[in-house]
């Protein structure tokens, strides 16, 4: 990668306080404007990773570097999306979307317009005033993922978004994200535990190994994405060598 | 109530136990049981008296101050013993040996140390509701969702923040039935209060019409103030039923 990295992580472990060791050593660089995938065996600590990469929790050893400078907590130029959507269950979808730029005392009328705005790109703008719980899994994290843009953050962080999310659902948003995306100078480092997915989405992805968790290999599937449909790329000899490749890597972890 | 089945009206409930009241009421067997009628005709002339609307002044004043207190206090120690682990093991023990003790058993300690007085009444009300409305709190809070604390600070919210605009908001649903139970107890803080009292409010006029046997303003009263307590509660009830499309989706 020539890119310079955009989150730099330097030798992150984590061991809980059960004493169980989640992370080890985990050293890696995050090019700037690509989409990275974690992914990993179950358990190999990709969405404790993740939440540190965040500042939601501390490394126990290592540090977090986010645009040249050492980090240790939350900060504006992340967004977090969501295993579990984490929606305001009393407040509608436009006070949803809009609850990242609240918390940073943006006035009212303008976060609105804001949120409206992002409403309108992830297909929801006939949802505005729904509660969470009228809406499906997969609207719940469009509206999820549309506070995440509201916030403007340079990079986003994306915890299995879409496992909760029904298959052909899933499909759709896979799709529509790397349309929301491609215009964007974004950096997004997503976690996942679908080999298809990860392959589908991603510039890079990091493999894991199994408890504790550590840096195993670096994969670029190197699909193309510009010129061909979702279905072309599913079906991209890069794509399925891809597949084929990260299986064999996970394979060793299992059983 | 039900009858072969079908669900009857409440008011048709009503009316039917008010005439079987007034009957028992036109035989005579029972003293302490005068005609509903005539407890009507009697409420009506001591409603608009002056001593029952000054006896209704200061107990609603009395009520108010006190709610109002274990509002503010039960809530936020409700919160602290849901957040702060020693808050928790130092008042845990208390607040639920409080929440089921006997209070009316204090109250006459309470006079000796407040005096004969509003004061103790608004104390009574005050240790009447203000257990349950921490125990209610403190559930509500620890139930809170630890993934949208994680949200909000995720967005950089501040501590203050995760409290006003996530906690206390998710807690809402078990914060109101605790502001419910606590202003039932609330209600007969007043009249226990009152009533060992005997010189003030509500319970001075208990005490006036038990005394002399005023059978028909005694009722009028036992009415009138059972009345308030359901209304209490139902308006409360109602504020819940408006928050409780969330608690299930939470």
């Amino acid at each position: 990668m020539s890119v310079d990295p955009i989150v730099e992580l330097k030798g992150i472990g984590k061991t809980y306080e059960t004493g169980v060791e989640a992370l080890r050593e985990v050293s890696f660089g995050f090019p700037v404007g690509k989409l990275s995938t974690l992914l990993g065996p179950s358990g190999c600590g990709k969405t404790t990773l993740l939440k540190i990469i965040g500042g939601l929790i501390p490394p126990t050893t290592g540090e977090v570097w986010v645009k040249g400078k050492r980090v240790d907590g939350p900060g504006v130029e992340r967004a977090f999306v969501f295993q579990d959507f984490a929606l305001l269950p009393w407040a509608t979808v436009l006070r949803n979307v809009a609850f990242g730029l609240e918390l940073r005392g943006v006035p009212k009328e303008q976060r609105l317009e804001i949120a409206r705005k992002f409403i309108g790109e992830v297909g929801l703008t006939a949802f505005e005033s729904s509660y969470p719980h009228q809406l499906s899994g997969g609207m719940r994290q469009r509206v999820g993922l549309a506070r995440a843009l509201t916030v403007d953050a340079d990079i986003i962080l994306m915890d299995e978004p879409f496992s909760s999310v029904d298959e052909q659902t899933r499909r759709k948003f896979q799709e529509d994200l790397i349309d929301l995306l491609q215009h964007r100078q974004k950096t997004v480092i997503f976690v996942t535990h679908s080999i298809e997915e990860a392959t589908y989405l991603s510039d890079l992805i990091v493999l894991l190994s199994a408890r504790p968790g550590t840096v195993s290999q670096i994969i670029q599937p190197n699909v193309d994405r510009g010129s061909k449909s979702a279905d072309e790329i599913r079906r991209d000899k890069n794509y399925l060598d891809a597949v084929d490749k990260i299986w064999q890597v996970l394979k060793k972890y299992l059983g | 109530m039900q009858l072969s089945g079908k669900k009857i009206p409440l008011s048709i409930s009503l009316l039917f136990w008010f005439l079987v009241w007034e009957l028992i009421g036109q035989i005579g067997v029972f003293s302490i049981f005068p005609p509903l009628s005539r407890i009507i005709v009697a409420g009506m002339t001591i409603l608009p008296s002056e001593k029952f609307i000054k006896a209704t002044e200061i107990s609603l004043r009395s009520f108010a101050i006190g709610m109002a207190l274990s509002l503010i206090v039960g809530i936020a120690l409700g919160v602290l013993m849901a957040r702060v682990k020693t808050v928790r093991e130092t008042l845990g023990t208390w607040v639920n040996v409080f929440v089921s003790a006997p209070i009316s058993a204090l109250v006459p300690i309470l006079m000796g140390v407040l005096g004969i007085g509003e004061t103790t009444v608004v104390a009574t009300v005050f240790l009447f509701a203000v257990f349950v409305i921490i125990l209610d709190t403190q559930v509500g809070i620890s139930k809170a969702d630890q993934s949208l604390i994680e949200m909000a600070r995720s967005f950089g919210a501040r501590r203050y923040q995760i409290y006003t605009k996530v906690l206390i908001l998710s807690a809402l649903p078990e914060i109101l039935a605790g502001v419910r139970l606590g202003a039932i107890r609330g209600v007969k803080g007043v009249v226990i209060g009152q009533l060992l009292i005997s010189i003030i409010g509500v319970g001075e006029l208990f005490e006036l019409y038990s005394k002399h046997f005023l059978m028909e303003e005694f009722w009028a009263l036992v009415i009138v103030v059972f009345a308030f307590a359901f209304l209490i509660s139902e308006a409360i009830a109602y504020l819940e039923r408006r928050v409780e499309y969330y608690a299930g989706a939470r």
